[in-house]
Protein backbone atom coordinates (compact mmCIF):
# COMPACT_ATOMS: atom_id res chain seq x y z
CA UNK A 1 0.00 0.00 0.00
CA UNK A 2 2.50 2.41 1.37
CA UNK A 3 5.05 1.32 -1.46
CA UNK A 4 2.55 1.74 -4.34
CA UNK A 5 2.02 5.02 -2.61
CA UNK A 6 5.57 6.33 -2.80
CA UNK A 7 5.94 4.61 -6.64
CA UNK A 8 2.64 6.69 -7.61
CA UNK A 9 4.34 9.91 -5.75
CA UNK A 10 7.76 9.41 -7.81
CA UNK A 11 5.82 9.03 -10.70
CA UNK A 12 3.70 11.91 -10.65
CA UNK A 13 7.02 13.82 -10.26
CA UNK A 14 8.97 12.33 -12.73
CA UNK A 15 5.73 13.43 -15.31
CA UNK A 16 6.10 16.84 -13.60
CA UNK A 17 9.50 17.33 -14.44
CA UNK A 18 9.38 15.82 -17.84
CA UNK A 19 6.42 18.18 -18.84
CA UNK A 20 8.54 21.59 -17.52
CA UNK A 21 11.32 19.66 -19.74
CA UNK A 22 8.93 19.37 -22.99
CA UNK A 23 7.69 22.70 -22.22
CA UNK A 24 10.88 24.64 -21.82
CA UNK A 25 12.05 22.73 -25.17
CA UNK A 26 8.82 24.31 -26.86
CA UNK A 27 9.55 27.88 -25.46
CA UNK A 28 12.43 27.33 -26.31
CA UNK A 29 14.55 28.37 -23.31
CA UNK A 30 17.48 28.77 -25.67
CA UNK A 31 18.22 27.55 -28.98
CA UNK A 32 20.15 25.28 -27.82
CA UNK A 33 17.92 23.32 -25.55
CA UNK A 34 15.70 20.25 -26.71
CA UNK A 35 12.15 19.18 -25.99
CA UNK A 36 12.26 16.27 -23.88
CA UNK A 37 11.02 13.95 -26.53
CA UNK A 38 13.58 15.11 -29.03
CA UNK A 39 15.94 13.70 -26.27
CA UNK A 40 14.54 10.56 -25.97
CA UNK A 41 13.89 9.84 -29.36
CA UNK A 42 17.79 10.42 -30.18
CA UNK A 43 18.55 8.61 -26.63
CA UNK A 44 15.81 5.50 -28.44
CA UNK A 45 18.29 6.05 -31.77
CA UNK A 46 21.97 5.41 -29.90
CA UNK A 47 20.33 2.88 -28.13
CA UNK A 48 19.16 0.91 -31.39
CA UNK A 49 22.39 1.65 -33.50
CA UNK A 50 24.44 0.84 -30.00
CA UNK A 51 26.69 3.55 -29.56
CA UNK A 52 25.27 3.96 -26.23
CA UNK A 53 26.45 1.21 -25.10
CA UNK A 54 29.47 1.17 -26.59
CA UNK A 55 29.60 4.65 -25.04
CA UNK A 56 29.05 3.15 -21.79
CA UNK A 57 31.46 -0.04 -21.84
CA UNK A 58 33.75 3.12 -21.99
CA UNK A 59 32.46 5.11 -18.94
CA UNK A 60 31.47 2.55 -16.47
CA UNK A 61 35.29 1.10 -16.53
CA UNK A 62 36.98 4.16 -14.80
CA UNK A 63 33.48 4.35 -12.90
CA UNK A 64 33.19 1.33 -11.46
CA UNK A 65 37.22 1.03 -10.42
CA UNK A 66 37.05 3.92 -8.56
CA UNK A 67 33.65 3.54 -6.63
CA UNK A 68 34.62 0.03 -5.48
CA UNK A 69 38.52 1.60 -4.69
CA UNK A 70 36.66 4.81 -2.95
CA UNK A 71 34.26 2.28 -1.38
CA UNK A 72 35.83 -0.36 0.18
CA UNK A 73 39.34 1.86 0.77
CA UNK A 74 37.72 4.51 2.41
CA UNK A 75 35.48 2.53 4.22
CA UNK A 76 38.16 1.17 5.39
CA UNK A 77 40.67 4.21 6.08
CA UNK A 78 37.40 5.92 7.81
CA UNK A 79 36.83 3.31 10.34
CA UNK A 80 40.79 3.15 11.10
CA UNK A 81 40.51 7.40 11.56
CA UNK A 82 37.43 7.24 13.98
CA UNK A 83 39.15 4.62 15.88
CA UNK A 84 42.00 6.21 16.72
CA UNK A 85 43.02 9.68 17.48
CA UNK A 86 46.46 8.82 15.77
CA UNK A 87 45.19 8.32 12.56
CA UNK A 88 43.26 11.18 12.47
CA UNK A 89 45.24 13.22 12.62
CA UNK A 90 47.57 11.80 10.30
CA UNK A 91 45.08 11.06 7.70
CA UNK A 92 41.96 13.18 8.24
CA UNK A 93 43.77 16.48 6.33
CA UNK A 94 44.75 14.83 3.34
CA UNK A 95 41.04 13.67 2.58
CA UNK A 96 39.27 17.72 3.56
CA UNK A 97 42.40 18.93 1.03
CA UNK A 98 41.37 16.76 -1.29
CA UNK A 99 37.52 17.29 -0.44
CA UNK A 100 37.88 21.00 -1.01
CA UNK A 101 40.78 21.16 -3.97
CA UNK A 102 39.79 22.12 -7.30
CA UNK A 103 39.58 18.73 -9.38
CA UNK A 104 40.33 20.74 -12.83
CA UNK A 105 43.43 22.59 -11.51
CA UNK A 106 44.57 18.64 -10.24
CA UNK A 107 43.67 17.11 -13.83
CA UNK A 108 46.74 18.59 -15.64
CA UNK A 109 48.72 17.56 -12.60
CA UNK A 110 47.51 13.51 -12.75
CA UNK A 111 47.69 13.71 -16.68
CA UNK A 112 51.53 14.41 -16.54
CA UNK A 113 52.15 11.61 -13.63
CA UNK A 114 49.68 9.14 -15.38
CA UNK A 115 49.03 9.69 -18.60
CA UNK A 116 46.03 9.72 -20.37
CA UNK A 117 44.54 6.11 -20.20
CA UNK A 118 42.47 4.70 -17.44
CA UNK A 119 44.56 5.39 -14.47
CA UNK A 120 44.23 8.83 -14.83
CA UNK A 121 40.80 8.87 -14.87
CA UNK A 122 40.20 5.93 -12.01
CA UNK A 123 41.98 8.75 -9.71
CA UNK A 124 39.94 11.77 -11.04
CA UNK A 125 36.62 9.76 -9.99
CA UNK A 126 38.93 9.08 -6.43
CA UNK A 127 39.41 12.22 -5.66
CA UNK A 128 35.70 12.91 -6.02
CA UNK A 129 34.34 9.98 -4.38
CA UNK A 130 36.76 8.94 -1.54
CA UNK A 131 36.77 11.98 0.60
CA UNK A 132 32.95 12.58 1.56
CA UNK A 133 33.15 8.27 2.32
CA UNK A 134 36.04 8.43 4.45
CA UNK A 135 35.03 11.25 6.49
CA UNK A 136 31.62 10.23 6.96
CA UNK A 137 32.35 7.12 7.88
CA UNK A 138 35.31 8.53 10.70
CA UNK A 139 32.29 10.88 12.30
CA UNK A 140 30.07 7.96 12.33
CA UNK A 141 32.45 5.71 13.79
CA UNK A 142 33.59 8.18 16.02
CA UNK A 143 29.98 9.38 17.55
CA UNK A 144 29.05 5.43 18.37
CA UNK A 145 27.43 5.14 21.25
CA UNK A 146 29.61 4.82 24.01
CA UNK A 147 26.49 3.23 26.54
CA UNK A 148 26.70 -0.13 23.60
CA UNK A 149 30.29 -0.24 23.43
CA UNK A 150 30.36 -0.57 27.16
CA UNK A 151 27.80 -3.14 26.94
CA UNK A 152 29.35 -5.01 24.20
CA UNK A 153 32.19 -5.20 26.68
CA UNK A 154 30.16 -6.15 29.48
CA UNK A 155 29.18 -9.35 27.73
CA UNK A 156 32.74 -10.09 26.53
CA UNK A 157 33.00 -8.35 23.47
CA UNK A 158 36.30 -8.48 21.89
CA UNK A 159 37.59 -5.52 20.11
CA UNK A 160 37.34 -7.23 16.82
CA UNK A 161 33.73 -8.00 18.00
CA UNK A 162 32.71 -4.94 19.34
CA UNK A 163 34.37 -3.40 15.89
CA UNK A 164 32.14 -5.52 13.63
CA UNK A 165 29.06 -6.34 15.62
CA UNK A 166 28.27 -2.48 17.57
CA UNK A 167 30.77 -0.26 15.52
CA UNK A 168 30.32 -0.90 12.20
CA UNK A 169 26.48 -1.43 12.22
CA UNK A 170 25.78 1.46 14.25
CA UNK A 171 27.43 3.75 11.89
CA UNK A 172 26.24 1.77 9.20
CA UNK A 173 23.43 4.54 8.57
CA UNK A 174 25.67 7.29 8.13
CA UNK A 175 28.84 5.26 6.16
CA UNK A 176 25.90 4.53 3.70
CA UNK A 177 24.83 8.26 3.49
CA UNK A 178 28.03 8.68 2.98
CA UNK A 179 28.59 6.40 0.30
CA UNK A 180 25.58 7.77 -1.60
CA UNK A 181 26.87 10.79 -1.86
CA UNK A 182 30.27 9.40 -2.67
CA UNK A 183 29.03 7.36 -5.65
CA UNK A 184 26.90 10.56 -6.99
CA UNK A 185 30.41 12.55 -6.73
CA UNK A 186 31.71 9.75 -8.55
CA UNK A 187 29.40 10.07 -11.24
CA UNK A 188 30.51 13.73 -11.41
CA UNK A 189 34.00 12.09 -11.25
CA UNK A 190 33.81 10.21 -14.02
CA UNK A 191 32.31 12.37 -16.56
CA UNK A 192 34.32 15.31 -16.01
CA UNK A 193 37.76 12.71 -16.34
CA UNK A 194 36.33 12.10 -19.76
CA UNK A 195 35.73 15.70 -20.80
CA UNK A 196 38.40 17.22 -19.48
CA UNK A 197 41.35 14.21 -19.81
CA UNK A 198 40.74 12.46 -22.94
CA UNK A 199 37.08 12.61 -24.60
CA UNK A 200 35.74 8.96 -24.18
CA UNK A 201 32.17 7.00 -23.68
CA UNK A 202 29.46 9.17 -22.93
CA UNK A 203 31.63 12.46 -22.62
CA UNK A 204 32.88 11.89 -25.82
CA UNK A 205 29.13 11.51 -27.10
CA UNK A 206 28.42 15.13 -25.15
CA UNK A 207 31.47 16.75 -26.44
CA UNK A 208 30.96 15.65 -30.18
CA UNK A 209 27.10 16.37 -30.15
CA UNK A 210 27.97 19.29 -28.68
CA UNK A 211 30.28 20.37 -31.61
CA UNK A 212 28.22 19.15 -33.89
CA UNK A 213 25.14 21.14 -32.71
CA UNK A 214 23.38 18.20 -32.32
CA UNK A 215 21.89 19.03 -28.71
CA UNK A 216 19.26 16.49 -28.34
CA UNK A 217 21.74 13.95 -28.40
CA UNK A 218 24.20 15.73 -25.80
CA UNK A 219 20.76 16.01 -23.76
CA UNK A 220 19.86 12.52 -23.94
CA UNK A 221 23.06 11.41 -22.85
CA UNK A 222 23.14 13.43 -19.94
CA UNK A 223 19.70 12.35 -19.32
CA UNK A 224 21.26 8.79 -19.23
CA UNK A 225 24.12 9.51 -16.45
CA UNK A 226 21.39 10.70 -14.31
CA UNK A 227 19.22 7.81 -14.61
CA UNK A 228 22.68 5.70 -14.22
CA UNK A 229 23.18 7.33 -10.92
CA UNK A 230 19.97 7.61 -9.40
CA UNK A 231 19.39 3.56 -10.27
CA UNK A 232 22.94 3.11 -9.03
CA UNK A 233 21.75 4.78 -5.57
CA UNK A 234 18.40 2.58 -5.48
CA UNK A 235 20.32 -0.34 -5.64
CA UNK A 236 22.75 1.35 -2.56
CA UNK A 237 19.82 1.78 -0.94
CA UNK A 238 18.25 -1.85 -1.25
CA UNK A 239 22.01 -3.45 0.21
CA UNK A 240 21.67 -0.95 3.08
CA UNK A 241 17.88 -2.13 3.93
CA UNK A 242 18.73 -6.10 3.23
CA UNK A 243 22.12 -4.87 5.33
CA UNK A 244 20.67 -3.50 8.31
CA UNK A 245 17.13 -3.77 8.64
CA UNK A 246 16.53 -2.40 12.08
CA UNK A 247 18.17 0.60 11.11
CA UNK A 248 16.60 1.64 8.35
CA UNK A 249 13.24 1.41 10.26
CA UNK A 250 14.52 4.31 12.38
CA UNK A 251 16.43 4.49 15.50
CA UNK A 252 14.88 4.28 18.43
CA UNK A 253 14.24 7.39 20.51
CA UNK A 254 15.19 7.13 24.24
CA UNK B 1 -4.34 -17.51 50.11
CA UNK B 2 -0.98 -17.28 49.13
CA UNK B 3 1.58 -20.08 49.53
CA UNK B 4 3.92 -19.02 52.18
CA UNK B 5 7.52 -18.73 51.50
CA UNK B 6 9.82 -21.68 52.37
CA UNK B 7 12.98 -20.37 53.31
CA UNK B 8 15.67 -22.40 54.92
CA UNK B 9 16.34 -21.44 58.28
CA UNK B 10 20.30 -21.29 57.64
CA UNK B 11 21.97 -18.58 60.04
CA UNK B 12 26.04 -19.19 59.29
CA UNK B 13 28.01 -16.97 61.41
CA UNK B 14 29.99 -15.62 58.91
CA UNK B 15 28.12 -15.22 55.75
CA UNK B 16 29.36 -16.53 52.38
CA UNK B 17 30.20 -12.95 50.43
CA UNK B 18 30.45 -13.33 46.72
CA UNK B 19 30.92 -9.72 45.83
CA UNK B 20 32.97 -7.48 48.14
CA UNK B 21 33.93 -4.01 47.30
CA UNK B 22 37.10 -2.35 49.51
CA UNK B 23 37.94 1.16 50.02
CA UNK B 24 36.63 2.03 46.44
CA UNK B 25 37.22 5.40 45.25
CA UNK B 26 36.41 7.13 42.16
CA UNK B 27 37.27 10.69 41.16
CA UNK B 28 35.83 11.90 37.54
CA UNK B 29 38.36 14.84 36.97
CA UNK B 30 37.62 17.20 39.91
CA UNK B 31 34.34 15.10 40.56
CA UNK B 32 34.75 12.56 43.24
CA UNK B 33 32.42 10.28 42.51
CA UNK B 34 32.84 7.62 45.05
CA UNK B 35 35.03 8.40 47.92
CA UNK B 36 36.51 4.79 50.54
CA UNK B 37 33.58 3.13 49.86
CA UNK B 38 33.69 -0.67 51.39
CA UNK B 39 30.79 -2.90 50.78
CA UNK B 40 29.76 -6.80 51.04
CA UNK B 41 27.58 -8.84 49.22
CA UNK B 42 26.37 -12.04 50.55
CA UNK B 43 26.15 -14.92 48.06
CA UNK B 44 22.16 -15.68 46.75
CA UNK B 45 20.89 -12.48 48.65
CA UNK B 46 19.92 -9.24 46.77
CA UNK B 47 21.95 -6.19 48.21
CA UNK B 48 20.06 -2.63 46.90
CA UNK B 49 22.01 0.44 46.85
CA UNK B 50 19.67 3.17 47.49
CA UNK B 51 20.71 6.85 47.00
CA UNK B 52 20.00 10.35 45.50
CA UNK B 53 20.59 10.57 42.22
CA UNK B 54 23.63 11.50 41.07
CA UNK B 55 25.16 9.58 44.09
CA UNK B 56 27.36 7.24 42.32
CA UNK B 57 25.34 4.01 42.12
CA UNK B 58 25.75 3.65 38.97
CA UNK B 59 29.34 4.04 39.05
CA UNK B 60 29.81 1.55 42.03
CA UNK B 61 27.97 -1.18 40.08
CA UNK B 62 30.21 -0.60 37.04
CA UNK B 63 32.78 -0.81 38.65
CA UNK B 64 31.97 -4.55 40.25
CA UNK B 65 31.33 -5.00 36.24
CA UNK B 66 34.91 -4.32 35.76
CA UNK B 67 33.89 -1.36 33.17
CA UNK B 68 35.31 1.55 34.98
CA UNK B 69 38.75 1.50 36.57
CA UNK B 70 38.26 2.67 40.35
CA UNK B 71 40.54 5.24 41.33
CA UNK B 72 41.44 3.33 44.08
CA UNK B 73 40.68 0.49 45.96
CA UNK B 74 39.81 -3.24 44.58
CA UNK B 75 37.00 -5.49 44.22
CA UNK B 76 36.69 -8.97 44.83
CA UNK B 77 34.26 -11.59 43.15
CA UNK B 78 34.56 -15.07 44.93
CA UNK B 79 37.47 -13.84 46.10
CA UNK B 80 39.76 -13.01 42.59
CA UNK B 81 40.57 -9.29 42.27
CA UNK B 82 38.13 -7.82 39.13
CA UNK B 83 40.19 -6.68 36.57
CA UNK B 84 37.60 -6.32 33.69
CA UNK B 85 34.46 -7.99 32.84
CA UNK B 86 34.04 -11.71 33.55
CA UNK B 87 31.04 -14.22 32.59
CA UNK B 88 30.87 -14.89 36.59
CA UNK B 89 28.23 -11.26 35.92
CA UNK B 90 26.08 -9.48 34.25
CA UNK B 91 24.64 -5.93 33.65
CA UNK B 92 21.23 -4.64 32.91
CA UNK B 93 21.89 -1.12 32.03
CA UNK B 94 19.71 2.14 32.88
CA UNK B 95 19.61 3.52 29.44
CA UNK B 96 19.07 -0.08 27.94
CA UNK B 97 21.71 -0.41 25.84
CA UNK B 98 20.03 -2.32 23.12
CA UNK B 99 21.30 -2.51 19.38
CA UNK B 100 18.30 -0.70 17.21
CA UNK B 101 19.58 -2.46 14.39
CA UNK B 102 18.71 -5.69 15.61
CA UNK B 103 15.34 -7.35 17.11
CA UNK B 104 14.71 -8.23 19.98
CA UNK B 105 15.76 -12.23 19.91
CA UNK B 106 18.91 -11.56 18.92
CA UNK B 107 19.15 -8.32 21.18
CA UNK B 108 18.37 -10.71 24.53
CA UNK B 109 20.91 -13.91 22.81
CA UNK B 110 23.71 -11.20 22.22
CA UNK B 111 25.41 -12.08 25.27
CA UNK B 112 25.37 -15.77 24.27
CA UNK B 113 26.44 -14.48 21.02
CA UNK B 114 30.18 -13.12 21.97
CA UNK B 115 30.29 -16.25 24.43
CA UNK B 116 29.34 -18.09 21.17
CA UNK B 117 26.88 -20.43 21.59
CA UNK B 118 25.59 -22.12 18.63
CA UNK B 119 22.88 -19.64 16.90
CA UNK B 120 20.15 -21.92 17.33
CA UNK B 121 20.86 -22.98 21.08
CA UNK B 122 21.37 -19.24 22.11
CA UNK B 123 17.91 -18.22 20.27
CA UNK B 124 16.22 -21.26 21.98
CA UNK B 125 17.31 -19.57 25.75
CA UNK B 126 16.59 -16.30 24.34
CA UNK B 127 12.93 -16.82 23.34
CA UNK B 128 12.77 -18.71 27.10
CA UNK B 129 13.48 -15.14 28.40
CA UNK B 130 12.06 -13.51 26.50
CA UNK B 131 8.67 -15.18 27.44
CA UNK B 132 9.47 -15.50 31.22
CA UNK B 133 10.00 -11.22 31.16
CA UNK B 134 6.39 -11.34 29.85
CA UNK B 135 7.65 -10.48 26.05
CA UNK B 136 6.36 -13.47 24.20
CA UNK B 137 5.08 -12.65 21.01
CA UNK B 138 7.63 -9.59 20.36
CA UNK B 139 10.56 -11.96 19.37
CA UNK B 140 11.37 -10.21 15.83
CA UNK B 141 10.47 -6.66 16.49
CA UNK B 142 12.52 -3.78 16.65
CA UNK B 143 13.87 -1.92 19.77
CA UNK B 144 12.15 1.41 18.34
CA UNK B 145 8.95 -0.48 17.89
CA UNK B 146 8.78 -1.04 21.52
CA UNK B 147 7.99 0.91 24.92
CA UNK B 148 10.56 2.25 27.60
CA UNK B 149 9.57 -0.79 29.77
CA UNK B 150 9.08 -3.20 27.09
CA UNK B 151 12.96 -2.28 26.19
CA UNK B 152 14.20 -2.68 29.89
CA UNK B 153 12.07 -6.08 29.62
CA UNK B 154 14.63 -6.58 26.81
CA UNK B 155 17.94 -5.63 28.86
CA UNK B 156 16.59 -7.96 31.50
CA UNK B 157 16.05 -10.96 29.44
CA UNK B 158 19.37 -10.24 27.91
CA UNK B 159 21.31 -10.08 31.28
CA UNK B 160 19.37 -13.33 32.45
CA UNK B 161 20.08 -15.50 29.73
CA UNK B 162 23.97 -15.38 29.88
CA UNK B 163 23.14 -17.11 33.46
CA UNK B 164 25.86 -15.58 35.43
CA UNK B 165 25.99 -15.98 39.49
CA UNK B 166 26.03 -12.13 39.85
CA UNK B 167 23.27 -10.20 38.32
CA UNK B 168 23.87 -6.52 38.24
CA UNK B 169 20.72 -4.19 37.76
CA UNK B 170 20.71 -0.48 37.16
CA UNK B 171 17.09 0.26 38.19
CA UNK B 172 15.81 -2.29 36.36
CA UNK B 173 12.48 -1.19 36.93
CA UNK B 174 12.67 2.37 36.46
CA UNK B 175 10.52 2.49 32.89
CA UNK B 176 7.66 -0.09 33.94
CA UNK B 177 4.39 0.70 35.23
CA UNK B 178 3.34 0.69 38.30
CA UNK B 179 1.69 -2.70 37.83
CA UNK B 180 4.33 -4.61 35.66
CA UNK B 181 7.00 -3.11 38.85
CA UNK B 182 4.97 -4.96 41.08
CA UNK B 183 5.02 -8.09 39.27
CA UNK B 184 9.03 -7.75 38.67
CA UNK B 185 9.04 -7.11 42.21
CA UNK B 186 7.71 -10.53 43.41
CA UNK B 187 9.23 -12.19 40.22
CA UNK B 188 12.63 -11.01 41.25
CA UNK B 189 11.99 -12.37 44.86
CA UNK B 190 11.21 -15.70 43.63
CA UNK B 191 14.00 -15.43 41.90
CA UNK B 192 16.26 -14.54 44.07
CA UNK B 193 14.92 -17.49 46.31
CA UNK B 194 15.59 -20.41 43.42
CA UNK B 195 18.66 -19.51 42.19
CA UNK B 196 21.42 -19.19 44.33
CA UNK B 197 22.83 -15.96 42.54
CA UNK B 198 23.53 -12.77 43.69
CA UNK B 199 21.98 -9.65 43.40
CA UNK B 200 23.26 -6.27 43.44
CA UNK B 201 20.36 -3.78 42.84
CA UNK B 202 20.19 0.09 42.21
CA UNK B 203 16.95 1.71 43.11
CA UNK B 204 15.36 5.08 43.42
CA UNK B 205 12.30 3.59 45.44
CA UNK B 206 12.47 3.15 49.01
CA UNK B 207 9.49 1.03 49.29
CA UNK B 208 10.91 -1.33 46.60
CA UNK B 209 14.52 -1.45 48.19
CA UNK B 210 12.23 -2.75 51.63
CA UNK B 211 9.89 -5.20 49.46
CA UNK B 212 12.83 -6.75 47.44
CA UNK B 213 16.20 -6.99 49.63
CA UNK B 214 17.86 -8.90 52.03
CA UNK B 215 20.26 -5.96 52.35
CA UNK B 216 20.04 -2.20 51.77
CA UNK B 217 23.09 -0.20 51.31
CA UNK B 218 22.19 3.62 51.84
CA UNK B 219 24.51 5.72 49.99
CA UNK B 220 25.26 9.54 50.70
CA UNK B 221 25.54 12.17 47.75
CA UNK B 222 28.84 12.78 46.71
CA UNK B 223 31.25 11.82 47.52
CA UNK B 224 29.38 8.85 48.68
CA UNK B 225 30.24 6.51 51.33
CA UNK B 226 27.89 3.64 52.91
CA UNK B 227 26.07 5.86 55.30
CA UNK B 228 23.85 2.58 56.90
CA UNK B 229 23.07 -1.05 56.06
CA UNK B 230 20.08 -2.09 57.04
CA UNK B 231 19.15 -6.09 56.75
CA UNK B 232 15.02 -6.30 56.56
CA UNK B 233 15.62 -9.51 58.12
CA UNK B 234 12.25 -10.38 59.62
CA UNK B 235 10.26 -9.80 56.23
CA UNK B 236 12.18 -12.58 53.89
CA UNK B 237 10.24 -15.08 55.81
CA UNK B 238 6.60 -13.63 55.45
CA UNK B 239 4.07 -14.19 53.03
CA UNK B 240 5.49 -11.94 49.62
CA UNK B 241 1.47 -10.45 49.65
CA UNK B 242 1.45 -9.07 52.93
CA UNK B 243 4.76 -7.54 53.08
CA UNK B 244 3.52 -4.70 52.38
CA UNK B 245 1.44 -4.01 55.31
CA UNK B 246 3.72 -5.29 57.97
CA UNK B 247 4.53 -2.79 60.68
CA UNK B 248 8.46 -4.11 60.35
CA UNK B 249 8.31 -3.09 56.52
CA UNK B 250 6.26 0.03 57.30
CA UNK B 251 9.04 0.83 60.38
CA UNK B 252 11.84 0.26 57.80
CA UNK B 253 10.46 2.27 54.93
CA UNK B 254 10.05 4.87 57.60
CA UNK B 255 13.44 4.92 58.98
CA UNK B 256 15.61 5.07 55.51
CA UNK B 257 13.00 7.47 54.75
CA UNK B 258 14.00 9.29 58.00
CA UNK B 259 17.68 9.00 57.31
CA UNK B 260 17.16 9.91 53.38
CA UNK B 261 15.05 13.35 53.99
CA UNK B 262 17.83 15.65 55.09
CA UNK B 263 19.83 15.30 52.06
CA UNK B 264 17.05 16.07 49.78
CA UNK B 265 15.68 19.98 49.73
N1 LIG C 1 31.69 9.79 32.64
C1 LIG C 1 31.59 10.71 33.62
N2 LIG C 1 32.33 11.82 33.59
C2 LIG C 1 32.24 12.75 34.56
N3 LIG C 1 31.43 12.65 35.62
C3 LIG C 1 30.65 11.57 35.72
C4 LIG C 1 30.68 10.54 34.71
N4 LIG C 1 29.79 9.58 35.06
C5 LIG C 1 29.24 10.00 36.22
N5 LIG C 1 29.74 11.19 36.62
C6 LIG C 1 29.40 11.92 37.85
O1 LIG C 1 29.51 11.02 38.92
C7 LIG C 1 28.39 11.16 39.80
C8 LIG C 1 27.74 9.83 40.01
O2 LIG C 1 27.12 9.41 38.81
P1 LIG C 1 26.28 8.08 38.71
O3 LIG C 1 25.82 7.93 37.31
O4 LIG C 1 27.07 6.96 39.27
O5 LIG C 1 25.06 8.42 39.66
P2 LIG C 1 23.79 7.55 40.03
O6 LIG C 1 23.79 7.37 41.51
O7 LIG C 1 23.73 6.32 39.21
O8 LIG C 1 22.62 8.53 39.65
P3 LIG C 1 21.14 8.18 39.11
O9 LIG C 1 20.39 7.66 40.27
O10 LIG C 1 20.62 9.49 38.67
O11 LIG C 1 21.29 7.19 38.00
C9 LIG C 1 27.47 12.19 39.18
O12 LIG C 1 27.60 13.37 39.93
C10 LIG C 1 27.98 12.41 37.79
O13 LIG C 1 27.93 13.76 37.49
MG1 LIG D 1 22.49 5.65 37.69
Amino acid sequence: MTISRSMALKLISALVLFGAWEIAGWVPVSYAFPTFLESMSALIRMALDGSLFVAYAETLKPLIVGIAISGTIGIAIGIWIGLSNWFDWLFSPIFIVMQSAPLAALIPLLVMVYGIGLTSKVFVVCIMAMPVIVLNTAGAVRNTPTNLIEMGTAFLATRFEVITRIIVPSASPVIFSGLRLGVSAGFIGAILAELKITPTGVGDIITFSRSIADYASMYAAIFSIIVLAVIFLNLLEKLEIYLFEGNVRGYASD
Amino acid sequence: MAMPQIKEAVAPAEPDIAVSTRNISKNYGDVEALKDLSLEFPRGQLTSLLGPSGCGKTTLLKIIAGLLEPTSGEVEVDGKAVTGPGEDRAFVFQDFALLPWASVLRNVAFGLELRGVAKSEREARAAKYINDVGLGGFENAFPHELSGGMRQRVGLARALSVDSQVLLMDEPFSAVDEQTRRKFQEDLLELVAVENKTFIFVTHSIEEAVYVSDQIAILLPRPSRVSEIIRPAGLRDKDVDNIRRDSEYLDIVDRIWASLRNYVE
